[in-house]
C-alpha cells in the first residue's frame, strides 16, 4: 500500500487492469488531450507522517491565542458559551459525521430524526411554524430571507436596520446585487432602529424590513413598533435573532415576524475562527413552500411505522434547476446536530437560565463600568452586549488588555466612524465576576 | 436537566427591572428535559439508525464518499484552532492565518490558478461567488449585455440555480452521443451575450470532456469566461489542472475531494480559484502575506464584497489542509489513479449485467442505466432499495438527467478490491433477481429498520416539527 488511506495492492492493481483490458493506469487517462495533460508533480509540500504532522500542526495552532485561556469579551456575532461536553461526543459518532445528506431514508433515520428535532426546537425558540434543516450561517440566512421576501412580495427593495451585524449587512447586499434588489439602510437612534425614519422610508416597493433582535449593539429592539410599521406597508418582517437570547425574550414569532433567521453558534458550536457555524431559517406556514434548503418531514412507512424523509423537495435546485429561488445544496447539518444536542442538554429550564445569566452578567458589567466613570452609551434593555465609550484607541487598549490575559471588546470604530473609541463588550455566562472586575479595572487604569 | 452552568457569582437582580414588560417571554420554549445519560442514549440510538462511510461502502456518485481521516478531526479540535474568535487581533491568530494561506497556496498549485478565496461555505456558494466575480468583471469592461450563462444538460442542479441567483439567464447546451458537450450546439448558443460557460470536467457522467480546448476557444472567442465545477476533482489530480485547460475560475468541494467529512449534509467548504483577470474581484478581505506577518486586506476597491461573514468554514479548511499534508504530491496522484482504476474496474465488471450508455474509459465515476431492468418492471429505485439489504448505501440515482433510470457509481480510492467485488456480486445478484424473482427487488428493502416511506403523504400534509398531542 502506498499510503494508510489507500488499500490498493500491486496484486489487486494487476488483476483490475486485466479485467479492464488495459496494461497501465495511464491508459485510463488517454482521453485527456496531450496538450492539457499535467506533466510532473505538484509543487506542494511532501507527505508527512501522522506523528510529525500532528506535531507541526499543534505548533501552528499554538501560535493562536486560544481564547479559553483568556477572559474573552469579544462577541459581535460569535460567542464563547458553555458547550456541554456531550456535544462533541455525539457529533464524533461517525455514523453521523461520515454520512451524506439523508437521501436514502431507510438507512438515514438517525440523521433525519435529529434534524426534525432541530427544526422543532428552532420553532419553539423562535415562535415560528416551521424551520428548515440549516443554512450556512446567520449572514447568508438573512440574505436568503431578504431574497425570499422580494420573491414573495414581488417588490424590489429591502430596508435593513443599521443595527444589524455589519458583516451580515454586507452579505445581504451581495445577494441583493445578483437579484437587482435595492438595499437601503435605516438609521439607528440610541442604538436601536429609528422607527420614525423607518416609517418615512418604507413604501409600497418595500419587500421586507430586516432587523436584529437583540441587535448588533446588544440592545433589544422593540419589535412591536417595527411590526406595526412593516405590516402597515404590507412588507414582511424579517428578524435575525440570537436563538440563545430567545430562551428568555418574547419570541419574534409572537411579535409578528414572518421570517426569523440567525446563527445557532451559541448552542454548542465552537467559534472556530468564524466557521463552520450554523444558520437557521424559520417562517410562518404561509411561506412554507418558499423556504430555501432542505426540510425534514414526518410520515409513515408501508406498515404504518412513523419515520422521516426529506420533503417538499420541489423547491430545491436539484428539481427546479434555474427556476429554483435558492442554490443551496450542502448545508451545516453536523452543526445543526451539535446545536440540537446543546439545546437538548440545556432543555426548557437551562435555556432560560443561561439567557438570564447573560443579561445579569452584562448588567453587572454595565453597572461596574458606570461606577468606574465610563459612559455606557445605550441605555435601553440589553442582552449580553453593551457599548462602552472608552474615548481612546481600542486597538491600543486591547493590546494592553491582551498582555493582562484579557481579550477586549470589538472596536466599533472599525464599522462606524461615529463610534471611534467605543468598544462592544460581550459578557456571557462564561465570564466570572472576577474577570469582569479585572476588565473594568484594567480599562480604568489604561484610560487614566 | 442535562446541563451544568457556571455558578452565578454576581448578585441576582429581578429580570423585570432589566427587561420592560412584554419583552420577557411568557411561555417557555418547550425544549426537552432529560438527563445527560438519556441524551447520550437517545443520540446513540439515532446513530445506529444511520449509515456513514465508517458503517459501510457508500458509492454515491458525485459526492466522493471517501474515508474521512481521524487525524483531521483531532487537528480541527486543537484549542488553538477551535477556540479562536474571528475578530481577535490579527497578531493573536497568525497560526490560523498561516494555515489558511498555505492551504490557498496548495490549492492554487493543484488547480493551476493564480489566486484563491476560502470564503465560500460550500460548492453552490462557490459557484455563485465565482459568477458574481464574472459579472463584476464584465461590468467593469462595460459589457453589461452579457446576461447568459451556458450550462450543459448533464450539469448538477446547483449550476443553473447559482446562475439564476447571480442574476443570469441559463442556456442549456445538449450532450452528444458520446456523452460530451455537443460542440455544434455550443457554437449555436454562444454570442456577445455570453457571460460564461459552467462546466464540470470530468462531467457528471464521469467522462472527460475531450474537446475542452475547443470549447475554451469558442467561449473565449466570444469574450465569455470559463467556469469549472470542481466537484469532480478527485478524477484529475496530478493529471490535468483546470487552469491549464483554459478555465478562468474553479470551485472545489473540500468536503468531497479533500475529505472534509460530509456531516450528514454539511458543513462543506467551496473555495474559488481564479486567473489573473478576476483577481481584483475576489471577495474581501483577501489574505495577504507581508514582512510583518499575515494580514486581512479590506482595501480592495473592485472586490465584489463579502459572500459570508468572516473567512469561510475554517474548521473544514483545517481538515482539508491536514489531508493534503498527509498525502503530499505522490499521495494525491495515487488518489486519482486508484479512484479511476476502481471506477473502471467496477464499470467493466458490471457492464454485462446493466446497460452502459457510454462505453469508454470513465474517470472517477460512471453511470449505468437500469432501462433493461425497467422493461422487466423493476425500476432503478427498486434496485437501490434492494442494495440496502446488502448493507450498502446505493449509488446516486436518476442523475444526471440525461440517462434513463441512471445509477451513478463512485467508488473512490479508499475502497479495497475486496469491497468492490462484494458490492459487484450484490449488484449481479440483484440483476438476476430482477429476472427471476422481481418482487424481491420491488418490495425491498427487507432488512432495514423501516420500510419505504410515504413521500407523497409527507409532502401533501407536511409535518415539519414535533407537537405534543
Ligand atoms: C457536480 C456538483 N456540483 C456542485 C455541487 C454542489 O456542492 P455543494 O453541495 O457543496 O453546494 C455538487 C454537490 O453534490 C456536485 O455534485
Amino acid at each position: 500500500m502506498k499510503h494508510r488511506y489507500l488499500p490498493m495492492t500491486e496484486q489487486d492493481q494487476k488483476e483490475m487492469l486485466d479485467t479492464i483490458g488495459v496494461s497501465s493506469i495511464d491508459e485510463l487517462f488517454s482521453d485527456i488531450p496531450e496538450k492539457v495533460r499535467f506533466q510532473g508533480q505538484y509543487q506542494i509540500k511532501p507527505a508527512k507522517s501522522e506523528s510529525s504532522l500532528l506535531k507541526e500542526l499543534s505548533q501552528m495552532a499554538a501560535k493562536n491565542a486560544d481564547n479559553k485561556a483568556y477572559a474573552s469579551f469579544l462577541g459581535a456575532g460569535v460567542y464563547d458559551h458553555y458547550k456541554p461536553i456531550i456535544v462533541d461526543h455525539v457529533i464524533s459518532r461517525s455514523e453521523f459525521y461520515t454520512a451524506y445528506t439523508p437521501y436514502q431514508p431507510e438507512i438515514s433515520q438517525g440523521e433525519l430524526q435529529a434534524i426534525f428535532e432541530f427544526q422543532t426546537m428552532i420553532c419553539e425558540l423562535t415562535g415560528m411554524d416551521l424551520a428548515n434543516s440549516s443554512m450556512y450561517d446567520g449572514g447568508t440566512a438573512l440574505a436568503e430571507a431578504g431574497m425570499l421576501a422580494a420573491g414573495h412580495t414581488k417588490r424590489k427593495k429591502l430596508l435593513i436596520s443599521g443595527a444589524v451585524n455589519p458583516e451580515s449587512q454586507d452579505v445581504v447586499r451581495m445577494y441583493a446585487l445578483g437579484q437587482s434588489i435595492e438595499v437601503v439602510q435605516v438609521p439607528t437612534k440610541d442604538g436601536v432602529t429609528d422607527i420614525e425614519a423607518l416609517n418615512e422610508m418604507i413604501d409600497d416597493n418595500t419587500a421586507a424590513v430586516l432587523v436584529q433582535y437583540p441587535n448588533f449593539y446588544g440592545q433589544v429592539e422593540d419589535l412591536r413598533k417595527v411590526e406595526a410599521v412593516t405590516h402597515e406597508a404590507k412588507a414582511l418582517m424579517v428578524v435575525s435573532s440570537n436563538p440563545l437570547a430567545l430562551g428568555i425574550l418574547t419570541s419574534p414569532g409572537k411579535l409578528g415576524a414572518d421570517i426569523v433567521v440567525g446563527d445557532a453558534q451559541p448552542f454548542g458550536i465552537s467559534e472556530s475562527f468564524g466557521g463552520p457555524h450554523c444558520g437557521y431559517f424559520a417562517v410562518t406556514n404561509k411561506l412554507m413552500r418558499k423556504v430555501p434548503g432542505r426540510l425534514v418531514g414526518e410520515t409513515t412507512d408501508e406498515v404504518g411505522r412513523r419515520g422521516f424523509v426529506l420533503t417538499l423537495q420541489a423547491r430545491e435546485q436539484h428539481i427546479r434547476r434555474d427556476k429554483a429561488t435558492s442554490n443551496i445544496c450542502s448545508n451545516q447539518a453536523l452543526n445543526a446536530l451539535a446545536a440540537s444536542v446543546a439545546m437538548t442538554a440545556l432543555g426548557k429550564k437551562g435555556v432560560q437560565e443561561i439567557a438570564t445569566q447573560n443579561i445579569l452578567k452584562a448588567n453587572y458589567a454595565k453597572k461596574a463600568f458606570e461606577a468606574a466613570g465610563f459612559e455606557v452609551v445605550y441605555q435601553g434593555p440589553h442582552f449580553n452586549e453593551i457599548v462602552v465609550n472608552v474615548k481612546t484607541s481600542i486597538t491600543a487598549l486591547n493590546k494592553e488588555l491582551f498582555n493582562k490575559g484579557i481579550i477586549g471588546g470589538f472596536d466599533l470604530g472599525k464599522v462606524d466612524e461615529n463610534l471611534e473609541g467605543h468598544a462592544l463588550i460581550a459578557v456571557t455566562e462564561q465570564r466570572t465576576k472576577e474577570e469582569i472586575d479585572a476588565l473594568v479595572q484594567e480599562m480604568g487604569s489604561f484610560r487614566a | 436537566m442535562g446541563y451544568s452552568l457556571p455558578e452565578l457569582d454576581i448578585p441576582e437582580v429581578d429580570l423585570s427591572t432589566l427587561l420592560p414588560e412584554g419583552l420577557l417571554r411568557e411561555e417557555a420554549a418547550e425544549l426537552p428535559e432529560v438527563s445527560e445519560l438519556d441524551i447520550m442514549r437517545h443520540y446513540t440510538a439515532l446513530s445506529k439508525r444511520n449509515h456513514g462511510v465508517d458503517s459501510g461502502f457508500y458509492p454515491l456518485g458525485s459526492c466522493t464518499m471517501k474515508y474521512n481521516p481521524k487525524i483531521n478531526e483531532s487537528v480541527a479540535r486543537f484549542p488553538g484552532f477551535a477556540n479562536i474568535h474571528p475578530l481577535q487581533d490579527e497578531e493573536t491568530v497568525q497560526g490560523a492565518m498561516e494555515l489558511m494561506y498555505d492551504l490557498q497556496e496548495h490549492l492554487i498549485e493543484i488547480t493551476g490558478m493564480d489566486d484563491l478565496t476560502l470564503q465560500p461555505a460550500a460548492g453552490a456558494h462557490g459557484e455563485w461567488t465565482a459568477l458574481m466575480m464574472i459579472r463584476a468583471f464584465h461590468e467593469a469592461n462595460g459589457d453589461t449585455q452579457r446576461t447568459k450563462v451556458i450550462v450543459p444538460d448533464s450539469a448538477h442542479g446547483t449550476n443553473p440555480a447559482s446562475a439564476t441567483v447571480a442574476g443570469f439567464d441559463t442556456i442549456t447546451v445538449k450532450s452528444d452521443e458520446n456523452g460530451l458537450v455537443d460542440l455544434e450546439d455550443l457554437k449555436r448558443v454562444v454570442g456577445d451575450d455570453t457571460a460564461a460557460l459552467m462546466l464540470t470536467n470530468p462531467n457528471t457522467l464521469g467522462l472527460f470532456e475531450e474537446n475542452i480546448l475547443e470549447m475554451a476557444a469558442i467561449i473565449h472567442g466570444v469574450g465569455g469566461k470559463l467556469y469549472y465545477d470542481g466537484a469532480n476533482l478527485n478524477a484529475v489530480m496530478s493529471k490535468a489542472r483546470p487552469g491549464d485547460m483554459g478555465f478562468d475560475c474553479v470551485h472545489l468541494n473540500l468536503h468531497k475531494t479533500f475529505t472534509g467529512p460530509h456531516g450528514g449534509g454539511g458543513p462543506g467548504s467551496g473555495p474559488v480559484g481564479v486567473k489573473k483577470d478576476l483577481i481584483p474581484f475576489l471577495p474581501k478581505p483577501v489574505l495577504v502575506k507581508t514582512e510583518e506577518g499575515y494580514h486581512f486586506d479590506y482595501n480592495r476597491p473592485q472586490s465584489i464584497g463579502r459572500v459570508k461573514p468572516f473567512y469561510g468554514n475554517f474548521g473544514i479548511n483545517v481538515r482539508a489542509y491536514t489531508y493534503i499534508r498527509s498525502m503530499g504530491p505522490d499521495g494525491l496522484k495515487a488518489v486519482t489513479e486508484y479512484a479511476v482504476l476502481n471506477a473502471n474496474y467496477m464499470m467493466r465488471r458490471l457492464q454485462p449485467h446493466f446497460d452502459l450508455p457510454y462505453d469508454r474509459h470513465c474517470k472517477h465515476e460512471f453511470v449505468l442505466s437500469g432501462r433493461r431492468q425497467k422493461k422487466l418492471g423493476v425500476r432503478t429505485l427498486d434496485m437501490a432499495k434492494r442494495l440496502l439489504d446488502f448493507g450498502y448505501h446505493p449509488p446516486t440515482i436518476y442523475f444526471p438527467l440525461n440517462v434513463e433510470e441512471g445509477m451513478m457509481i463512485e467508488p473512490t480510492e479508499t475502497e479495497s478490491k475486496e469491497t468492490l467485488d462484494a458490492f459487484i456480486d450484490a449488484m449481479i445478484q440483484i440483476a438476476k433477481e430482477v429476472e427471476e424473482t422481481p418482487e424481491i427487488v420491488q418490495q425491498a428493502p427487507h432488512t432495514t429498520v423501516i420500510k419505504r416511506l410515504d413521500e407523497t403523504k409527507a409532502a401533501r400534509t407536511p409535518v415539519l416539527r414535533y407537537k405534543k398531542a
